[in-house]
């Protein structure tokens, strides 16, 4: 119960009562996402400092500047946001915490759950990664924990599924 | 009708199961010649030269062609749509090119509705249409005759309740205890002291000269009124038309509404079935303490979701007392407290109205100013709770408490004091979790719940 009083420990990993620890996401989602931040900006940013120079005046190499600064922006900020990531098992509900500006904390009853899936991309697998779903019978928004190994995510799906059937309630 | 024993594919087995009315075909006999009406109407100066390449004869030989395609096609559509009552589903198979075979399960359901539009009450046929989760419009039986659509839902609902299954058919229907009827008096007032709608009618009478005047075009006035003046029908008199004569009643089957002038609806809503009741106070109203009642159960049923167009307060409580027994509306509303005076910083003149309180047995979530809104959800009926903050909000350290329900709705009670809210939440989620295991069986005549597995698996809910 305290759990969700104290909030997730920003050195994550704090060991609260009975076991129950506030777990983080794999490091590779941010190496992934930093990957893809960098393959979206590097390219117009090298063509708008190289070309220019080629073909006319030289000052339209500025034109690099804000791809190359929103990278540098998103590049702690995304940092942040993987930090920000966290969710705690307990025996009758999964809390996922998440966000830095827009803070939002979930509880998910395992009674509630209607289907647990677990998903990886081309690109997410390479990273050894998968996305784990949560669809409660409301449209409840981002019930979803990005980020786990596959093997973790398939740990949680099967016990979730199994707590969820054990608690399972009509709607 | 014998009770079929559930059978792999389709399961509809061939010769069992019944069709609807005959009469049913001719619903849709009337689209196509409107399409055609259409496509003349658009061209009306050419339709003369059609006529003269085509000839009279031929023209009207085109339109007896179509006609005979479309009632046709209805009369085939009508003899592969049949639908079967099992002990557990409700099948319906239809379809003729694109075969769809819904199967609904009877102890999910969420409300039985019969619709009896004018035309229809002239034939003696009626709508009738079963929600469950994710049921759609496709699952509607219509046309049924009425006497059969009454029998029909009788049926659904004995089996839904448990009642054995061969006694089912013949359980006939449940007996109903009239709880209030809205007086035509109270609900001609009532709408008539709705802001929305006179708002909708002076907009529309000070801009259409406006526009007139600036455009020059009787056409482009029209254009920019007449979705104000759908807005002041819906409001005044075409609610008035639907919500003519409300009757709640109770009976063991749940509660039944039945309303409308010229289209005569009934809906019951199965014991514990409501996800969520909301309040609703308009200003001028409230001199009056008259409250509007909604009410949400999940899937599409009940529409408009009302319970109660116009009711006294009171009344209104002893309802809501009715369809869930553990909650005492004027204790739920006490427990009411507003948002912190910091609020007035995020949101300045609406803070007012923003407010949240708990009971024993829901969560209630207040807002709105000149409309006061609270919203109430069982504990039992939430699904998630999540707690939100922005930027703005945690620099004056507040924040939203979200419950969401099983009818894809969310009670919000927004900028409560963070620490309160993170309490709240916690707590919440305890509620919730010990108050479900006190719920009402899906069957509700089936006693009260044995085991942790009083109720069967959720999973395979659409």
């Amino acid at each position: 119960m305290d759990t969700v009083a104290q909030g997730p420990a920003p050195d994550g990993g704090s060991e609260a009562a009975g076991g129950e620890r506030w777990r983080a996401i794999e490091p590779g989602l941010l190496r992934m996402r930093r990957l893809l931040l960098v393959l979206w900006l590097g390219p117009p940013a090298l063509a708008a400092a190289v070309l220019p120079p080629l073909f006319t005046d030289g000052l339209w190499s500025l034109l690099a500047v804000p791809p190359v600064a929103v990278a540098a922006g998103s590049w702690p900020a995304l940092g942040r946001n993987w930090r920000s990531w966290r969710y705690l098992e307990r025996d009758d509900d999964l809390l996922i915490s998440r966000g830095v500006l827009w803070r939002q904390l979930t509880v998910v009853p395992y009674g509630r759950m209607q289907l647990v899936e677990v998903t990886s991309g081309p690109l997410e697998r390479r990273f050894g990664l998968a996305r784990l779903q949560l669809h409660p019978a409301a449209a409840a928004p981002d019930a979803t924990v990005p980020g786990l190994a596959p093997a973790e995510a398939e740990r949680l799906r099967d016990r979730l599924t199994e707590l969820g059937e054990a608690r399972s309630a009509g709607l | 009708m014998t009770p079929v024993p559930p059978a792999p594919g389709d399961g509809i087995p061939a010769g069992s199961g019944k069709r609807l009315h005959p009469l049913t075909p001719w619903r849709r006999a009337w689209a196509p010649l409107a399409g055609l009406f259409a496509v003349v109407a658009q061209n009306a100066d050419q339709l003369r030269t059609w006529t003269a390449s085509l000839g009279t004869g031929r023209s009207l030989a085109l339109v007896a062609t179509v006609l005979v395609c479309a009632s046709g096609y209805g009369w085939l559509s009508w003899r592969v749509t049949r639908y079967l009552v099992t002990d557990t589903e409700l099948r319906i198979r239809t379809g003729l090119l694109f075969r769809r075979s819904a199967h609904l399960r009877l102890d999910r359901i969420q409300s039985v509705d019969i619709t009896r539009p004018l035309l229809a009450r002239a034939l003696g046929v009626a709508k009738l249409k079963m929600d469950v989760v994710g049921s759609g419009s496709a699952d509607e039986l219509a046309f049924l005759d009425e006497n059969e659509a009454r029998d029909l839902r009788a049926e659904l609902l004995a089996r839904a309740a448990g009642i054995a299954p061969e006694a089912a058919p013949t359980a006939g229907e449940a007996p109903a205890r009239a709880l209030y009827r809205v007086r035509t008096e109270d609900l001609a007032w009532a709408l008539a002291l709705l802001g929305s709608a006179w708002g909708f009618l002076l907009g529309a009478l000070v801009l259409a000269p406006l526009v007139w005047v600036a455009t020059g075009s009787l056409f482009a006035a029209l254009v920019v009124v007449l979705p104000m003046l759908a807005a002041v029908w819906r409001g005044s008199l075409g609610a008035f038309l639907t919500q003519y004569g409300w009757t709640v009643s109770e009976s063991p089957d749940g509660l039944r509404l039945d309303h409308g002038l010229l289209q005569r609806d009934h809906a019951t809503v199965p014991p514990g079935r409501v996800q969520s009741v909301r309040i609703v106070e308009p200003l001028l109203w409230r001199a009056r303490g008259w409250v509007r009642v909604e009410l949400e159960v999940a899937g599409a049923g009940n529409e408009s979701g009302l319970l109660l167009p116009v009711a006294p307060r009171a009344v209104a409580g002893a309802l809501i007392g009715r369809i869930l027994p553990a909650v005492d509306l004027e204790q739920a509303l006490a427990s009411v407290h507003r948002a912190p005076r910091r609020a007035r910083w995020a949101v300045p003149v609406w803070r007012v109205g923003y407010g949240h309180g708990v009971t024993d047995a829901v969560f209630v979530a207040r807002q709105g100013r000149l409309r006061l809104r609270h919203t109430l959800v069982p504990h039992a009926k939430v699904q998630s709770v999540r707690l939100t903050q922005g930027p703005w909000a945690r620099k004056l350290r507040l924040a939203h408490i979200h419950v969401d329900h099983g009818a894809n709705g969310t009670a919000t009670a927004r900028l409560q004091d963070a620490d309160h809210a993170t309490r709240e939440v916690a707590a919440q989620a305890t509620r919730s979790r010990l108050s479900r295991r006190r719920a009402t069986p899906e069957r509700w005549l089936t006693g009260p719940p044995a085991a942790p597995e009083a109720t069967d698996g959720t999973n395979d809910t659409a």
